[in-house]
């Protein structure tokens, strides 16, 4: 069992992109805030705080989930991977391109979050629909591109990976 | 750091778990997925004593059929409720109210235990399972008690589970499930929570007379209730446009909704309504196809 009395820290070692982050913080440490100021990680973005906005998602064992919605502590032994963790040199996401491509950003806030459900989103549905799509944008808020552009990028990249071009 | 700080305990096992509700007693508050915990502790509305993270008992986290019981266990994750073959099957009910549950992403963390024991009066697996006539298995340290869904909810976010209890499994009988079914809701935003949702189930005869059902309304009273008068009209009869708005009538009469900033009274019952008769009309329809005629009596006007 682990235990921590108010305000004691508990030592959290977390997987995130393949590198291992050892701190120690109190368990009412957020995810969000973990990664951003324990790990340097500052490319999830922090938005509404409450689960509501989408920008915080990051995906712990491949599923997208709020980190603002998870203690740090609950990610122990979890693998994480970050928007830092697509663009690793060599091994670039598709999605990146496809996004700036696609006029799919224009102020970068909710950017991030939505790679990450878009990334698991991609993996389990090869042939997705409009409908599939914006089922799963449901969960992310954008005030600048009206989703169409976004939309757009995941249709290409979904089409690029059946294609092989 | 967003939530006031807290006791935390991460128990690895079942007994572990009730000992620690035990001895922590009103202070303790189990949490699993968070999706609504957390935005509480977030926002401050809530500040807890002593947080018990059950995420570590990964023995909860199952769906399984055992003699014509379809069993969930309370760490199952909605989206694998959402994904699970077995449950599209034995309770596909359940399989169409979920993708109403907040997003994928947060029904990756959410689980099923922990909507029922939130019972929020709009959400839709309490909804569901009242429809479904489950029954929630409750452990304490000292005993394990068998409660219908149908008497769990006591008033907004309230159920019947003492401080020192926790859910451990919920249990669905699906053998003598109605064959028609249908889950439908208004929300004012896809993914928000619901103003008015509707589960329903019928079965009828080959003449298309029902002959036994359940309708269940979720945010129209402090929890969610079953409509068992428009149940009883309909029951004995083949649906006809003029039946199903009586049984419509009778449904939205019986709710008792609150005004508040996303609706009026008036405008619930009237979602009530319509609502209920679209979850009748679709459930009856699904029926009919499961007797194998694919027949569509009295499909009239749409409603």
């Amino acid at each position: 069992m682990i235990q921590a009395a108010k305000h004691e820290k508990v030592l959290v070692s977390i997987r995130v992109n393949g590198k291992l982050y050892e701190e120690a913080v109190e368990p009412r440490k957020l995810l969000s805030d973990f990664l951003r100021e324990e790990c340097g990680l500052t490319g999830t973005h922090v938005g509404c705080e409450h689960g509501v906005c989408g920008a915080c998602t990051v995906r712990v064992n491949g599923a997208a989930v709020r980190s603002c919605l998870m203690f740090a502590v609950q990610a122990a032994d979890a693998e994480i991977t970050t928007v830092e963790g697509l663009a690793h040199p060599g091994n670039r996401h598709p999605l990146l391109d496809a996004l700036s491509e696609c006029h799919g950003l224009q102020c970068g806030f909710c950017t991030p979050g939505i790679l990450m459900s878009a990334a698991e989103f991609l993996e389990e549905h090869e042939e997705p629909t409009r409908e599939q799509i914006k089922e799963m944008l449901s969960g992310h808020l954008c005030r600048c591109t009206g989703y169409k552009g976004i939309v757009e990028a995941i249709e290409k990249v979904a089409k690029s990976k059946r294609t092989g071009r | 750091m967003k939530p006031a700080s807290f006791n935390y305990y991460r128990p690895s096992t079942l007994e572990e778990t009730l000992q620690l509700l035990l001895d922590c007693g009103d202070e303790g508050k189990l949490i699993a997925g968070g999706q609504s915990l957390i935005p509480i502790l977030n926002m401050r509305l809530s500040s807890l004593e002593h947080v018990i993270d059950i995420n570590g008992l990964q023995e909860l986290d199952y769906i399984r059929m055992e003699e014509g019981i379809l069993k969930i266990g309370g760490l199952c994750r909605q989206r694998s409720l959402e994904k699970s073959p077995t449950v599209k099957e034995v309770a596909p009910l359940l399989s169409e109210a979920v993708p109403f549950i907040g997003h994928v992403q947060t029904r990756n963390r959410g689980t099923v235990g922990g909507s029922l024991v939130h019972a929020d009066p709009t959400a839709e697996i309490p909804l569901s399972l009242l429809a479904l006539n489950a029954t929630a298995i409750i452990q304490s340290a000292e005993e394990t008690r068998e409660v219908p869904v149908e008497d769990f909810f006591i008033t907004y976010l309230t159920t019947d589970i003492a401080s020192t209890e926790m859910l451990t499994e919920i249990q669905i009988p699906v053998d003598a499930l109605p064959k028609g079914y249908a889950f439908v809701e208004f929300s004012r935003r896809h993914g928000d929570f619901a103003l008015v949702a509707v589960a329903s189930l019928l079965d009828t005869d080959e003449d298309g007379t029902i002959t036994a059902g359940r309708i269940a309304i979720g945010g129209v009273d402090a929890v969610p209730m079953l409509a068992h008068d428009a149940m009883d009209v309909l029951l004995g009869e083949k649906l006809t446009d003029a039946l199903l708005e009586e049984a419509g009538n009778i449904a939205a009469e019986n709710t008792d909704p609150e005004s508040d900033l996303h609706a009026s009274r008036e405008y619930r019952q009237h979602l009530a309504k319509v609502f209920t008769k679209r979850a009748i009309r679709k459930a009856y329809e699904r029926s009919q196809h499961k007797l194998g005629g694919g027949r569509n009596h009295d499909s009239g006007s749409q409603t």
